[in-house]
Protein backbone atom coordinates (compact mmCIF):
# COMPACT_ATOMS: atom_id res chain seq x y z
CA UNK A 1 0.00 0.00 0.00
CA UNK A 2 3.06 2.37 0.26
CA UNK A 3 3.45 2.27 -3.72
CA UNK A 4 1.01 3.42 -6.23
CA UNK A 5 -0.99 0.60 -8.07
CA UNK A 6 -1.28 2.60 -11.53
CA UNK A 7 -0.51 5.69 -13.43
CA UNK A 8 -3.90 6.45 -15.75
CA UNK A 9 -3.41 9.69 -17.73
CA UNK A 10 -6.85 11.79 -17.99
CA UNK A 11 -7.15 13.73 -21.02
CA UNK A 12 -4.06 15.69 -22.57
CA UNK A 13 -3.73 17.74 -18.33
CA UNK A 14 -3.92 15.15 -15.81
CA UNK A 15 -3.00 12.17 -14.35
CA UNK A 16 -4.74 10.13 -12.06
CA UNK A 17 -2.32 7.89 -9.44
CA UNK A 18 -4.43 4.97 -7.91
CA UNK A 19 -3.47 3.72 -4.79
CA UNK A 20 -5.93 0.93 -4.18
CA UNK A 21 -9.40 0.05 -5.14
CA UNK A 22 -11.01 -0.43 -2.26
CA UNK A 23 -11.57 2.41 0.94
CA UNK A 24 -9.17 1.37 4.08
CA UNK A 25 -7.61 3.86 6.22
CA UNK A 26 -4.18 2.60 4.69
CA UNK A 27 -5.45 3.97 1.63
CA UNK A 28 -6.14 7.48 2.94
CA UNK A 29 -2.66 7.45 4.66
CA UNK A 30 -0.60 6.83 1.13
CA UNK A 31 -3.30 9.81 -0.87
CA UNK A 32 -1.99 12.15 2.11
CA UNK A 33 1.64 11.51 2.14
CA UNK A 34 1.78 11.37 -1.13
CA UNK A 35 -0.40 14.62 -1.83
CA UNK A 36 2.31 15.87 0.55
CA UNK A 37 5.61 14.98 -1.84
CA UNK A 38 4.03 15.81 -4.64
CA UNK A 39 3.55 19.57 -3.20
CA UNK A 40 6.68 19.58 -1.34
CA UNK A 41 8.78 18.93 -4.46
CA UNK A 42 7.23 21.10 -6.64
CA UNK A 43 7.27 19.05 -10.17
CA UNK A 44 7.68 20.94 -13.46
CA UNK A 45 4.22 21.30 -14.57
CA UNK A 46 2.28 20.63 -11.63
CA UNK A 47 -0.88 22.90 -11.24
CA UNK A 48 -3.12 21.51 -8.86
CA UNK A 49 -4.02 18.00 -6.50
CA UNK A 50 -7.39 16.49 -5.95
CA UNK A 51 -6.73 14.25 -3.33
CA UNK A 52 -9.46 11.19 -3.02
CA UNK A 53 -9.92 7.99 -0.82
CA UNK A 54 -8.18 5.90 -3.04
CA UNK A 55 -6.61 8.24 -5.58
CA UNK A 56 -4.87 11.57 -6.18
CA UNK A 57 -5.87 13.56 -9.34
CA UNK A 58 -2.29 15.66 -10.46
CA UNK A 59 -3.33 18.14 -12.80
CA UNK A 60 -0.64 19.68 -15.30
CA UNK A 61 0.54 21.97 -17.51
CA UNK A 62 0.82 20.31 -21.03
CA UNK A 63 3.10 23.02 -21.87
CA UNK A 64 5.16 21.96 -19.22
CA UNK A 65 5.47 18.69 -18.76
CA UNK A 66 3.53 15.57 -19.92
CA UNK A 67 1.84 11.98 -18.19
CA UNK A 68 4.97 9.92 -19.16
CA UNK A 69 7.67 12.44 -17.64
CA UNK A 70 5.40 13.48 -14.61
CA UNK A 71 4.69 9.32 -13.88
CA UNK A 72 8.85 9.33 -13.84
CA UNK A 73 8.94 12.30 -11.61
CA UNK A 74 6.16 10.90 -9.23
CA UNK A 75 8.14 7.25 -9.20
CA UNK A 76 11.19 9.18 -8.15
CA UNK A 77 9.65 10.19 -4.79
CA UNK A 78 8.86 6.59 -3.93
CA UNK A 79 9.43 4.89 -1.58
CA UNK A 80 7.21 7.38 0.52
CA UNK A 81 8.24 7.68 4.32
CA UNK A 82 7.40 5.06 6.86
CA UNK A 83 5.59 7.59 8.91
CA UNK A 84 2.16 8.19 8.66
CA UNK A 85 0.55 12.21 8.66
CA UNK A 86 3.57 13.75 9.40
CA UNK A 87 2.52 17.37 8.95
CA UNK A 88 -1.50 16.72 9.61
CA UNK A 89 -3.45 18.42 12.58
CA UNK A 90 -5.88 17.71 14.80
CA UNK A 91 -9.17 20.10 15.52
CA UNK A 92 -11.76 19.84 17.90
CA UNK A 93 -15.08 20.89 17.15
CA UNK A 94 -17.85 21.79 19.14
CA UNK A 95 -21.57 20.24 18.56
CA UNK A 96 -24.88 21.36 20.38
CA UNK A 97 -26.91 18.64 20.77
CA UNK A 98 -30.26 20.78 21.85
CA UNK A 99 -33.56 20.23 20.52
CA UNK A 100 -34.30 22.09 17.22
CA UNK A 101 -30.57 21.08 16.07
CA UNK A 102 -31.04 17.21 16.12
CA UNK A 103 -33.92 17.03 12.99
CA UNK A 104 -32.98 13.35 12.56
CA UNK A 105 -31.61 12.19 15.68
CA UNK A 106 -34.85 10.34 17.33
CA UNK A 107 -34.92 8.55 14.05
CA UNK A 108 -31.24 7.47 14.28
CA UNK A 109 -31.34 6.16 17.90
CA UNK A 110 -34.36 4.16 16.73
CA UNK A 111 -32.71 2.79 13.93
CA UNK A 112 -29.74 1.78 15.81
CA UNK A 113 -31.68 0.32 19.02
CA UNK A 114 -30.19 2.89 21.16
CA UNK A 115 -31.35 5.86 23.38
CA UNK A 116 -30.56 9.43 21.58
CA UNK A 117 -27.97 10.01 24.68
CA UNK A 118 -26.11 6.40 23.23
CA UNK A 119 -26.00 7.83 19.84
CA UNK A 120 -24.30 11.34 21.05
CA UNK A 121 -22.14 9.39 23.20
CA UNK A 122 -21.16 7.39 20.55
CA UNK A 123 -20.83 10.12 17.91
CA UNK A 124 -18.68 11.97 20.26
CA UNK A 125 -16.72 8.88 21.06
CA UNK A 126 -15.23 8.65 17.64
CA UNK A 127 -12.01 9.92 15.73
CA UNK A 128 -12.26 11.23 12.39
CA UNK A 129 -10.30 11.79 9.47
CA UNK A 130 -10.53 14.02 6.76
CA UNK A 131 -10.91 11.46 3.92
CA UNK A 132 -11.53 14.16 1.08
CA UNK A 133 -13.61 17.20 0.20
CA UNK A 134 -16.93 16.98 -2.15
CA UNK A 135 -20.13 17.68 -3.42
CA UNK A 136 -20.39 21.30 -2.19
CA UNK A 137 -16.90 24.00 -1.24
CA UNK A 138 -16.15 23.12 2.07
CA UNK A 139 -17.86 19.60 2.43
CA UNK A 140 -15.25 17.83 4.39
CA UNK A 141 -16.01 13.40 4.41
CA UNK A 142 -14.75 12.84 7.66
CA UNK A 143 -14.17 8.52 8.29
CA UNK A 144 -14.66 7.41 11.57
CA UNK A 145 -18.66 6.97 12.37
CA UNK A 146 -18.39 4.34 14.72
CA UNK A 147 -20.46 1.20 13.68
CA UNK A 148 -23.47 1.07 16.23
CA UNK A 149 -24.68 4.30 15.14
CA UNK A 150 -23.84 3.65 11.25
CA UNK A 151 -27.34 4.41 9.09
CA UNK A 152 -27.99 4.53 5.44
CA UNK A 153 -29.12 7.63 3.65
CA UNK A 154 -32.59 8.58 3.50
CA UNK A 155 -34.14 7.24 0.51
CA UNK A 156 -34.89 10.68 -1.06
CA UNK A 157 -33.37 14.00 0.09
CA UNK A 158 -34.14 16.58 2.33
CA UNK A 159 -34.25 20.68 1.14
CA UNK A 160 -32.82 23.68 2.35
CA UNK A 161 -30.25 22.20 5.35
CA UNK A 162 -28.84 25.04 7.52
CA UNK A 163 -24.75 25.49 7.26
CA UNK A 164 -23.12 24.05 10.35
CA UNK A 165 -25.22 20.81 10.34
CA UNK A 166 -23.45 17.86 11.73
CA UNK A 167 -24.93 14.71 9.57
CA UNK A 168 -24.12 11.15 9.36
CA UNK A 169 -24.23 8.36 6.40
CA UNK A 170 -22.93 5.04 6.75
CA UNK A 171 -19.24 5.56 7.98
CA UNK A 172 -19.15 9.02 6.54
CA UNK A 173 -20.24 12.61 8.95
CA UNK A 174 -19.47 16.13 7.57
CA UNK A 175 -20.55 19.41 8.72
CA UNK A 176 -22.67 21.65 6.52
CA UNK A 177 -20.98 24.76 5.18
CA UNK A 178 -23.88 26.36 2.99
CA UNK A 179 -27.94 25.81 2.83
CA UNK A 180 -28.27 22.56 0.76
CA UNK A 181 -30.01 19.15 -0.08
CA UNK A 182 -29.34 16.43 1.72
CA UNK A 183 -30.28 12.42 2.49
CA UNK A 184 -27.87 12.43 5.32
CA UNK A 185 -29.19 11.88 9.38
CA UNK A 186 -28.83 15.57 10.89
CA UNK A 187 -27.98 14.70 14.63
CA UNK A 188 -26.82 17.66 15.61
CA UNK A 189 -25.29 21.76 14.87
CA UNK A 190 -22.02 23.06 15.07
CA UNK A 191 -21.23 26.86 15.68
CA UNK A 192 -17.85 26.00 13.76
CA UNK A 193 -17.27 27.36 10.21
CA UNK A 194 -15.57 24.68 7.86
CA UNK A 195 -15.07 28.10 5.03
CA UNK A 196 -13.29 30.17 7.39
CA UNK A 197 -13.47 33.43 5.56
CA UNK A 198 -9.61 33.62 6.28
CA UNK A 199 -7.73 34.31 2.92
CA UNK A 200 -4.80 32.82 3.91
CA UNK A 201 -7.04 29.97 5.34
CA UNK A 202 -10.04 29.47 3.71
CA UNK A 203 -10.70 26.18 4.67
CA UNK A 204 -10.24 24.87 8.56
CA UNK A 205 -9.08 21.36 7.99
CA UNK A 206 -6.69 19.52 5.16
CA UNK A 207 -7.15 16.40 3.51
CA UNK A 208 -5.64 13.61 6.55
CA UNK A 209 -6.10 15.96 9.47
CA UNK A 210 -8.17 14.25 12.81
CA UNK A 211 -10.87 15.58 14.26
CA UNK A 212 -12.95 14.96 17.30
CA UNK A 213 -16.11 16.19 18.36
CA UNK A 214 -16.92 17.66 21.94
CA UNK A 215 -20.52 19.06 23.20
CA UNK A 216 -21.47 22.55 23.60
CA UNK A 217 -24.57 23.92 25.33
CA UNK A 218 -27.04 25.60 23.82
CA UNK A 219 -25.54 29.17 25.64
CA UNK A 220 -22.50 28.12 24.00
CA UNK A 221 -23.51 27.35 20.99
CA UNK A 222 -25.17 30.83 20.67
CA UNK A 223 -22.23 32.84 21.83
CA UNK A 224 -19.98 31.30 19.24
CA UNK A 225 -21.73 32.45 16.55
CA UNK A 226 -21.61 35.80 17.36
CA UNK B 1 -10.96 57.96 -12.55
CA UNK B 2 -13.94 57.31 -14.85
CA UNK B 3 -17.38 55.66 -13.89
CA UNK B 4 -19.84 54.03 -16.10
CA UNK B 5 -22.93 52.52 -14.31
CA UNK B 6 -25.25 49.60 -16.33
CA UNK B 7 -28.39 49.26 -15.86
CA UNK B 8 -29.70 45.83 -16.23
CA UNK B 9 -33.18 46.34 -17.69
CA UNK B 10 -33.19 42.40 -18.75
CA UNK B 11 -31.21 39.36 -17.29
CA UNK B 12 -32.18 35.72 -18.18
CA UNK B 13 -31.22 32.99 -16.35
CA UNK B 14 -27.57 31.79 -16.19
CA UNK B 15 -26.61 35.06 -16.95
CA UNK B 16 -23.82 35.82 -14.42
CA UNK B 17 -20.57 37.63 -13.58
CA UNK B 18 -17.48 35.68 -14.35
CA UNK B 19 -13.54 36.04 -14.68
CA UNK B 20 -10.79 33.46 -15.48
CA UNK B 21 -11.88 31.38 -12.90
CA UNK B 22 -10.49 30.22 -9.66
CA UNK B 23 -7.97 27.62 -9.50
CA UNK B 24 -6.30 25.52 -6.57
CA UNK B 25 -8.99 24.45 -4.48
CA UNK B 26 -10.11 21.62 -6.19
CA UNK B 27 -9.02 19.70 -2.81
CA UNK B 28 -11.86 21.60 -0.97
CA UNK B 29 -14.80 20.88 -2.97
CA UNK B 30 -14.72 24.31 -5.30
CA UNK B 31 -14.50 24.05 -8.76
CA UNK B 32 -12.79 26.88 -10.73
CA UNK B 33 -16.48 27.86 -11.94
CA UNK B 34 -15.13 30.61 -14.69
CA UNK B 35 -16.31 31.01 -18.68
CA UNK B 36 -17.86 28.34 -20.11
CA UNK B 37 -16.66 28.82 -23.51
CA UNK B 38 -12.65 30.43 -22.35
CA UNK B 39 -11.84 31.55 -26.26
CA UNK B 40 -15.01 33.25 -26.41
CA UNK B 41 -14.15 35.39 -23.29
CA UNK B 42 -10.58 35.88 -23.92
CA UNK B 43 -11.03 37.25 -27.40
CA UNK B 44 -13.75 39.73 -25.68
CA UNK B 45 -10.84 41.35 -23.89
CA UNK B 46 -8.51 40.70 -26.77
CA UNK B 47 -10.25 42.64 -28.48
CA UNK B 48 -9.95 45.72 -26.40
CA UNK B 49 -6.17 45.45 -26.69
CA UNK B 50 -6.54 44.34 -22.96
CA UNK B 51 -3.47 42.18 -22.29
CA UNK B 52 -5.08 40.30 -19.10
CA UNK B 53 -8.40 39.23 -18.62
CA UNK B 54 -11.03 40.51 -16.06
CA UNK B 55 -14.39 40.42 -15.46
CA UNK B 56 -17.29 39.75 -17.92
CA UNK B 57 -20.57 39.30 -17.86
CA UNK B 58 -21.17 35.62 -19.34
CA UNK B 59 -24.42 35.73 -21.04
CA UNK B 60 -26.57 32.53 -21.17
CA UNK B 61 -29.39 32.14 -24.49
CA UNK B 62 -31.40 33.98 -21.88
CA UNK B 63 -30.34 37.42 -23.37
CA UNK B 64 -29.19 40.14 -21.61
CA UNK B 65 -30.40 44.04 -21.85
CA UNK B 66 -28.01 47.21 -20.37
CA UNK B 67 -28.65 50.75 -20.28
CA UNK B 68 -26.06 52.93 -19.75
CA UNK B 69 -27.38 55.29 -16.73
CA UNK B 70 -24.11 57.24 -16.08
CA UNK B 71 -20.77 57.88 -17.94
CA UNK B 72 -19.49 55.88 -21.25
CA UNK B 73 -17.77 52.84 -21.84
CA UNK B 74 -16.46 50.58 -24.63
CA UNK B 75 -17.32 46.90 -24.63
CA UNK B 76 -16.49 44.04 -26.59
CA UNK B 77 -18.72 41.12 -26.86
CA UNK B 78 -17.55 37.49 -28.61
CA UNK B 79 -18.22 34.15 -27.69
CA UNK B 80 -20.69 32.26 -29.59
CA UNK B 81 -23.31 33.59 -32.72
CA UNK B 82 -25.06 35.82 -30.95
CA UNK B 83 -27.36 38.96 -32.02
CA UNK B 84 -26.86 42.38 -30.57
CA UNK B 85 -28.50 45.86 -31.30
CA UNK B 86 -27.19 49.08 -29.64
CA UNK B 87 -29.97 51.37 -30.10
CA UNK B 88 -30.89 51.16 -34.01
CA UNK B 89 -27.83 49.95 -34.62
CA UNK B 90 -27.88 46.12 -35.29
CA UNK B 91 -24.48 43.95 -34.55
CA UNK B 92 -24.30 40.60 -36.01
CA UNK B 93 -21.89 38.29 -34.14
CA UNK B 94 -18.55 39.36 -32.14
CA UNK B 95 -17.56 43.28 -31.95
CA UNK B 96 -16.49 46.38 -30.19
CA UNK B 97 -19.61 49.14 -29.29
CA UNK B 98 -19.24 52.05 -27.15
CA UNK B 99 -21.82 52.99 -24.60
CA UNK B 100 -22.69 56.79 -23.78
CA UNK B 101 -25.24 57.86 -21.24
CA UNK B 102 -29.34 56.84 -21.92
CA UNK B 103 -27.63 54.09 -25.08
CA UNK B 104 -29.14 50.32 -24.50
CA UNK B 105 -27.90 47.37 -25.73
CA UNK B 106 -29.33 44.21 -26.01
CA UNK B 107 -28.07 40.69 -26.46
CA UNK B 108 -29.96 37.96 -27.68
CA UNK B 109 -29.29 34.37 -28.61
CA UNK B 110 -28.81 34.63 -32.47
CA UNK B 111 -27.23 31.78 -34.90
CA UNK B 112 -25.42 29.59 -32.95
CA UNK B 113 -24.08 29.04 -29.42
CA UNK B 114 -24.93 29.05 -26.20
CA UNK B 115 -22.73 31.56 -23.82
CA UNK B 116 -21.54 35.05 -25.13
CA UNK B 117 -19.07 37.54 -23.22
CA UNK B 118 -19.74 41.25 -22.60
CA UNK B 119 -16.05 42.76 -21.60
CA UNK B 120 -15.22 45.62 -20.50
CA UNK B 121 -13.02 48.41 -21.09
CA UNK B 122 -12.72 48.97 -17.09
CA UNK B 123 -13.33 47.06 -14.34
CA UNK B 124 -17.12 45.53 -13.20
CA UNK B 125 -16.96 46.26 -9.75
CA UNK B 126 -18.07 43.12 -8.53
CA UNK B 127 -17.92 40.76 -5.61
CA UNK B 128 -15.38 38.64 -5.14
CA UNK B 129 -14.62 34.84 -3.56
CA UNK B 130 -11.25 33.20 -2.81
CA UNK B 131 -9.66 36.27 -4.82
CA UNK B 132 -12.27 35.71 -7.95
CA UNK B 133 -15.29 37.37 -9.21
CA UNK B 134 -16.10 34.22 -10.85
CA UNK B 135 -19.95 33.31 -10.09
CA UNK B 136 -20.44 29.75 -8.69
CA UNK B 137 -23.46 28.66 -9.40
CA UNK B 138 -24.57 26.22 -6.58
CA UNK B 139 -23.67 28.87 -4.08
CA UNK B 140 -24.61 32.18 -6.02
CA UNK B 141 -20.60 32.98 -4.54
CA UNK B 142 -18.25 35.02 -6.74
CA UNK B 143 -19.24 38.32 -8.73
CA UNK B 144 -23.02 36.39 -8.96
CA UNK B 145 -26.30 35.86 -11.33
CA UNK B 146 -27.60 39.65 -12.97
CA UNK B 147 -30.65 40.77 -11.83
CA UNK B 148 -33.12 43.03 -13.50
CA UNK B 149 -33.31 46.54 -11.69
CA UNK B 150 -29.44 45.79 -10.70
CA UNK B 151 -26.64 48.47 -11.32
CA UNK B 152 -23.13 47.65 -12.76
CA UNK B 153 -20.23 50.28 -11.79
CA UNK B 154 -17.54 50.09 -14.53
CA UNK B 155 -14.73 51.63 -13.00
CA UNK B 156 -11.70 52.85 -14.88
CA UNK B 157 -14.29 53.44 -17.93
CA UNK B 158 -12.51 54.26 -21.06
CA UNK B 159 -14.26 55.33 -24.15
CA UNK B 160 -11.65 53.87 -27.11
CA UNK B 161 -12.78 54.39 -30.45
CA UNK B 162 -10.33 53.30 -32.76
CA UNK B 163 -11.43 49.67 -31.54
CA UNK B 164 -15.37 49.77 -32.38
CA UNK B 165 -16.14 47.76 -35.25
CA UNK B 166 -16.74 43.97 -35.77
CA UNK B 167 -14.55 41.17 -34.14
CA UNK B 168 -13.93 38.43 -36.51
CA UNK B 169 -14.63 35.12 -34.80
CA UNK B 170 -11.46 32.24 -35.90
CA UNK B 171 -12.63 28.59 -37.09
CA UNK B 172 -11.37 27.45 -33.48
CA UNK B 173 -14.33 29.31 -31.81
CA UNK B 174 -16.95 28.43 -33.86
CA UNK B 175 -19.02 24.92 -32.83
CA UNK B 176 -18.24 21.36 -34.13
CA UNK B 177 -19.70 18.57 -34.26
CA UNK B 178 -16.34 16.34 -33.69
CA UNK B 179 -15.30 16.78 -30.14
CA UNK B 180 -11.79 15.01 -28.93
CA UNK B 181 -11.55 13.10 -26.26
CA UNK B 182 -9.12 10.17 -24.16
CA UNK B 183 -11.04 7.23 -23.03
CA UNK B 184 -11.05 6.74 -19.29
CA UNK B 185 -9.84 7.07 -16.20
CA UNK B 186 -12.70 4.13 -15.56
CA UNK B 187 -13.01 2.85 -18.72
CA UNK B 188 -12.33 -0.81 -17.29
CA UNK B 189 -15.95 -0.49 -15.41
CA UNK B 190 -17.50 -0.48 -19.23
CA UNK B 191 -19.09 -3.34 -21.59
CA UNK B 192 -16.47 -3.28 -24.49
CA UNK B 193 -19.95 -2.40 -26.88
CA UNK B 194 -20.12 0.79 -24.70
CA UNK B 195 -16.54 1.83 -25.76
CA UNK B 196 -17.30 1.35 -29.18
CA UNK B 197 -20.38 3.20 -29.10
CA UNK B 198 -18.66 5.65 -27.02
CA UNK B 199 -16.17 6.38 -30.00
CA UNK B 200 -18.68 6.26 -32.97
CA UNK B 201 -22.15 6.72 -32.36
CA UNK B 202 -24.03 10.44 -32.63
CA UNK B 203 -25.18 12.37 -29.55
CA UNK B 204 -27.23 14.14 -29.08
CA UNK B 205 -27.04 17.64 -26.44
CA UNK B 206 -30.10 17.30 -24.33
CA UNK B 207 -32.50 20.62 -22.33
CA UNK B 208 -29.98 19.08 -18.93
CA UNK B 209 -27.56 21.16 -19.88
CA UNK B 210 -25.81 24.19 -17.06
CA UNK B 211 -23.12 25.42 -16.04
CA UNK B 212 -22.36 22.80 -13.97
CA UNK B 213 -22.86 19.95 -17.17
CA UNK B 214 -24.13 18.50 -20.12
CA UNK B 215 -26.40 15.49 -20.36
CA UNK B 216 -26.65 13.79 -23.72
CA UNK B 217 -28.59 11.29 -25.17
CA UNK B 218 -27.25 8.66 -27.34
CA UNK B 219 -26.64 4.58 -26.93
CA UNK B 220 -26.56 3.96 -23.41
CA UNK B 221 -22.95 3.21 -22.22
CA UNK B 222 -23.55 -0.43 -20.07
CA UNK B 223 -21.58 -0.59 -17.21
CA UNK B 224 -20.34 -3.66 -16.82
CA UNK B 225 -21.20 -3.82 -13.08
CA UNK B 226 -19.57 -2.24 -10.33
CA UNK B 227 -21.31 1.00 -9.06
CA UNK B 228 -19.90 1.33 -6.05
CA UNK B 229 -16.42 2.93 -6.63
CA UNK B 230 -15.48 5.13 -3.76
CA UNK B 231 -15.54 8.89 -4.74
CA UNK B 232 -13.27 10.19 -7.23
CA UNK B 233 -11.60 13.33 -8.02
CA UNK B 234 -13.29 14.63 -11.43
CA UNK B 235 -11.75 16.81 -14.12
CA UNK B 236 -13.76 19.60 -15.88
CA UNK B 237 -14.42 17.34 -19.19
CA UNK B 238 -15.17 14.01 -17.69
CA UNK B 239 -17.52 12.17 -19.46
CA UNK B 240 -19.25 10.57 -16.13
CA UNK B 241 -22.27 7.89 -16.75
CA UNK B 242 -24.64 7.11 -14.13
CA UNK B 243 -26.41 3.64 -13.29
CA UNK B 244 -29.05 3.83 -16.53
CA UNK B 245 -25.91 3.92 -18.93
CA UNK B 246 -26.41 7.98 -19.75
CA UNK B 247 -23.53 10.74 -19.80
CA UNK B 248 -23.50 13.26 -18.73
CA UNK B 249 -20.32 16.44 -19.78
CA UNK B 250 -19.33 17.58 -16.03
CA UNK B 251 -18.07 21.59 -17.03
CA UNK B 252 -17.11 24.66 -15.40
CA UNK B 253 -19.03 24.42 -11.95
CA UNK B 254 -18.94 20.38 -11.88
CA UNK B 255 -18.39 18.60 -8.75
CA UNK B 256 -14.63 18.06 -7.29
CA UNK B 257 -15.43 14.34 -6.52
CA UNK B 258 -17.90 11.75 -7.69
CA UNK B 259 -18.52 7.92 -7.62
CA UNK B 260 -19.94 7.74 -11.36
CA UNK B 261 -17.67 6.17 -13.64
CA UNK B 262 -16.04 8.06 -16.09
CA UNK B 263 -15.72 6.58 -19.39
CA UNK B 264 -13.58 9.38 -21.05
CA UNK B 265 -12.66 12.93 -20.55
CA UNK B 266 -13.31 16.08 -23.09
CA UNK B 267 -9.19 17.38 -24.27
CA UNK B 268 -9.19 20.95 -22.73
CA UNK B 269 -9.22 22.38 -26.38
CA UNK B 270 -12.76 21.09 -27.09
CA UNK B 271 -14.41 21.85 -23.83
CA UNK B 272 -15.22 24.84 -25.34
CA UNK B 273 -16.52 24.88 -28.68
CA UNK B 274 -18.81 21.85 -27.08
CA UNK B 275 -20.54 24.20 -24.28
CA UNK B 276 -21.12 26.32 -27.50
CA UNK B 277 -23.31 23.36 -28.82
CA UNK B 278 -26.87 23.74 -27.81
CA UNK B 279 -30.04 21.48 -26.76
CA UNK B 280 -30.69 19.10 -30.10
CA UNK B 281 -27.12 20.01 -31.50
CA UNK B 282 -25.24 16.31 -32.53
CA UNK B 283 -21.84 15.43 -32.63
CA UNK B 284 -19.22 12.56 -32.15
CA UNK B 285 -16.34 11.88 -29.53
CA UNK B 286 -13.22 11.10 -31.51
CA UNK B 287 -11.05 9.26 -29.71
CA UNK B 288 -7.64 10.76 -28.96
CA UNK B 289 -4.70 8.89 -27.20
CA UNK B 290 -3.06 10.84 -24.14
CA UNK B 291 0.26 11.75 -26.09
CA UNK B 292 -1.80 12.87 -28.78
CA UNK B 293 -3.94 15.07 -26.68
CA UNK B 294 -0.32 16.59 -25.02
CA UNK B 295 0.68 17.09 -28.63
CA UNK B 296 -2.76 18.85 -29.69
CA UNK B 297 -2.64 21.24 -26.16
CA UNK B 298 0.40 22.53 -27.38
CA UNK B 299 -0.06 22.97 -31.32
CA UNK B 300 -3.09 25.32 -30.47
CA UNK B 301 -2.17 26.76 -27.19
CA UNK B 302 0.45 28.46 -29.60
CA UNK B 303 -1.67 29.11 -32.97
CA UNK B 304 -4.81 30.52 -30.31
CA UNK B 305 -2.43 32.47 -28.38
CA UNK B 306 -0.84 33.75 -31.21
CA UNK B 307 -4.29 34.55 -32.71
CA UNK B 308 -5.28 36.34 -29.54
CA UNK B 309 -1.83 39.01 -29.29
CA UNK B 310 -2.86 39.41 -33.10
CA UNK B 311 -6.62 40.29 -31.82
CA UNK B 312 -4.72 42.79 -29.26
CA UNK B 313 -2.49 44.97 -32.20
CA UNK B 314 -4.12 48.32 -33.41
CA UNK B 315 -6.88 47.64 -35.56
CA UNK B 316 -4.94 49.15 -38.70
CA UNK B 317 -2.91 45.95 -39.16
CA UNK B 318 -5.24 43.62 -37.39
CA UNK B 319 -6.82 41.98 -40.62
CA UNK B 320 -3.77 41.16 -41.87
CA UNK B 321 -2.72 39.29 -39.19
CA UNK B 322 -6.16 37.42 -38.71
CA UNK B 323 -5.04 35.39 -41.38
CA UNK B 324 -2.95 33.60 -39.02
CA UNK B 325 -6.32 31.77 -37.99
CA UNK B 326 -5.20 29.59 -40.78
CA UNK B 327 -2.61 28.29 -38.97
CA UNK B 328 -4.99 26.44 -36.43
CA UNK B 329 -6.25 24.14 -39.65
CA UNK B 330 -3.03 22.02 -39.44
CA UNK B 331 -3.39 20.40 -35.86
CA UNK B 332 -2.73 16.92 -34.91
CA UNK B 333 -5.60 14.38 -36.54
CA UNK B 334 -7.37 12.19 -33.66
CA UNK B 335 -7.00 8.12 -34.42
CA UNK B 336 -10.16 7.54 -35.23
CA UNK B 337 -9.95 3.47 -35.13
Amino acid sequence: MREPQGFTPVAGHALLVEIASEMSEAASATVVQLDQAITDARLTGVLELTPALVNLLVIFDPLQTDHATLETDIRALLPLPEKDYATTRTHAVPICFDDGLTPDLTAVADACGLSEEAVINAHLSGTYRVGMYGFAPGYAYLAGVPEAIQVPRKPAPVRDIPAGSVMIAGPQCLVTTVKMPTGWSIIGRSPTQVMTGDPDRPFLFDVGDTVTFHRITRDAYEKALT
Amino acid sequence: MSIARLRVTHAGPLVTLQDKGRFGHLRYGVAASGPMDRVGFAAGFAALGAAKTGTAIEVSLGGVALECAEGAVTLSIAGGGFSASLGAQTLKGWGVVSLRAGDRLTIRGGTWGSWCYIAPAGEIDADHWLGQSATHSMTGFGGGALRAGQVLTITDAKLLPAREGPTPCPEFAKPTDRIRAVIGPQDRFFEAGALQAFASKTFTVSDAYDRMGMRLKGPPLTLSGALSIPSEPILRGAVQVSGDGVPTVLLADHGTTGGYPKIATVLAEDQDRLAQLRAGDSFRFQTVTPQQAVAIARQEAAARDSWLDALRQPRATLSEKLMRENLVGGVVSGDES
